[in-house]
């Protein structure tokens, strides 16, 4: 089954079109990587795709759902993990696993159990009482990804997860997404190339709200005849042929 | 289920902030206290403590105006509505969930209020229960008139619309001075808005005046109502807006 299917989905604000004509096929169990600069239109993609935005026109098909006619079944399918930090500052770490739980029809003791699971899995446990308003940014981040699993979720959308972590934080996170892989389907937008290089089944490249490129790391520079794939993605990203 | 998880989180919100305690309970048993010591020092009845007790119990409600909105207000301002709004929570889920914990608040709020009221020489009657019962419409009130605010305006906008909100009603509600004193324009304005007829129900609850409730009571009902309902389109209006 495919996981995500778009149809020239469209976004438009005022006169700019922030995601135009987005047609794309991403298998269940996959690891997609959106890559692009600032502006290029990931957000707004992830955005349209969890039901967040409604697209100008176009649709996109989830797992059989359309996000047009049939938003709460894709809703209760997806889970996000925003580019901030979204994490409710005055609950405790196990609160807020449980509170996202329990959002997702979790029972009380359902979201207990999968709560002391998701502290176990993301190294929370000796934190778990701790308010997450006190938690270090990296820490904050980790239990943004663990509310973001904690309902068992079908597609993941992870946008930008480690986005101003240091190098060890960072290194930490992407073990924690690559044990993620094939077990669900994964929506990665990110800035690091090695971040995308590292972690992804395929990679789509987005240029001013087009789909310029999609491939893996070696196809993508294979195409542009690149031996790194920063060099590809900077060829691909200033080229302006779009995939159809 | 999933309203209640949501309820529950904001209840743990609202009291884990002691600015909350300081300013819906701390405030208007101080003034209690202030306003009961200058009547014991008058020869004249101003700050009788039947009339100045439901005054200042509907007083402290208005806070939960500030309460509901910064928390609103703040939610919108992180990741962390974007979260929420990702998940199968509806609109009325929403509303239901931050409105069910600030009624307790309110209700226990008058309930100090009359306690203390009675430590200072207040009569225990069973009116009192029914001075609070009659106040609850008037929380409903600064309920919707919070998350009216928290709706359209940031935490910051939201403090000092609040305090204008908190100001005007307090001058307009007949607790410190009788606005029949005042009359003219200002008596007419008083009318119009809710907040005169608050304190008059409750007044009347306390004293046993059962006729008098009814017509104050569905004066501040119906604005209750028309306010919270304009809230609540407001609210699903900026759920499926592009702009959280």
């Amino acid at each position: 089954m495919k996981a995500i299917v778009t149809t020239d989905l469209v976004k438009k604000y005022k006169n700019k079109t922030a995601v135009d004509s987005l047609s794309l096929t991403i298998e269940e169990g996959e690891l997609f990587a959106l890559l692009g600069v600032n502006g290029a239109g990931k957000t707004t993609t992830i955005k349209m795709l969890s039901g967040l935005t409604a697209p100008t026109s176009g649709d996109a098909v989830l797992l059989g759902d359309s996000i047009l006619s049939n938003t709460q079944a894709v809703k209760q399918k997806i889970n996000v993990s925003p580019q901030e930090t979204a994490v409710a500052p005055n609950l405790s770490v196990r609160e807020n696993l449980d509170l996202i739980s329990r959002i997702y029809g979790g029972s009380r003791q359902a979201a207990a159990a999968k709560t002391d699971e998701m502290l176990n899995t993301f190294g929370l446990t000796e934190i778990a009482a701790s308010k997450a308003k006190t938690l270090s940014g990296g820490m904050q981040r980790r239990l943004s990804i663990a509310m973001a699993l904690i309902s068992n979720p079908q597609i993941l959308f992870l946008d930008e997860p480690t986005l101003g972590l240091d190098v060890l934080a960072r290194r930490e996170l992407w073990a924690a997404i690559e044990k993620l892989k094939g077990k669900m389907t994964i929506i990665l937008t990110t800035h690091y190339m090695e971040e995308a290089e590292a972690l992804s089944d395929r990679i789509g490249i987005m240029t001013k709200g087009r789909l310029t490129a999609v491939g893996t790391a070696e196809e993508l520079m294979k195409q542009t005849g690149t031996d790194k794939f920063e060099d590809a993605f900077v060829a691909l990203a200033t080229g302006t042929e779009a995939i159809r | 289920m999933r309203t209640l998880a949501f309820a529950s989180r904001n209840l743990k919100e609202l009291i884990r902030d002691p600015m909350m305690m300081i300013f819906s309970v701390g405030f208007p048993v101080v003034l209690l206290l202030l306003f009961t010591a200058i009547q014991s020092s008058i020869p004249v009845s101003l700050f009788a403590l039947d009339s100045i007790t439901p005054g200042l119990a509907a007083f402290g409600l208005s806070f939960i105006s500030l309460f509901s909105g910064m928390l609103l207000a703040k939610d919108r301002s992180t990741s962390f509505l974007m979260r929420l709004f990702a998940s199968p929570l509806t609109a009325a889920d929403y509303m239901i969930g931050y409105m069910i914990p600030l009624l307790p608040i309110a209700v226990a709020q008058s309930a100090i209020c009359f306690l203390l009221a009675f430590v200072l020489g207040l009569p225990v009657t069973a009116n009192v229960l029914l001075s609070i019962l009659v106040l609850i419409p008037t929380a409903v009130l600064f309920i919707g008139i919070g998350l009216m605010m928290g709706s359209l305006v940031n935490d910051k906008a939201v403090g000092g619309i609040s305090s204008i909100i908190i100001n005007v009603s307090a001058w307009l509600s007949g607790t410190w001075f009788d606005i029949k004193l005042v009359g003219g324009t200002f008596k007419k304005i008083a009318d119009v808005l809710p907040f005169v007829h608050s304190v008059n129900a409750a007044r009347a609850a306390l004293s046993g005046d059962y006729a008098a409730i009814l017509p104050n009571l569905a004066w501040v009902s119906g604005y209750a109502v028309v306010i919270l309902a304009i809230a609540v389109v407001l609210f699903r209006r900026k759920m499926s807006s592009d702009k959280i």
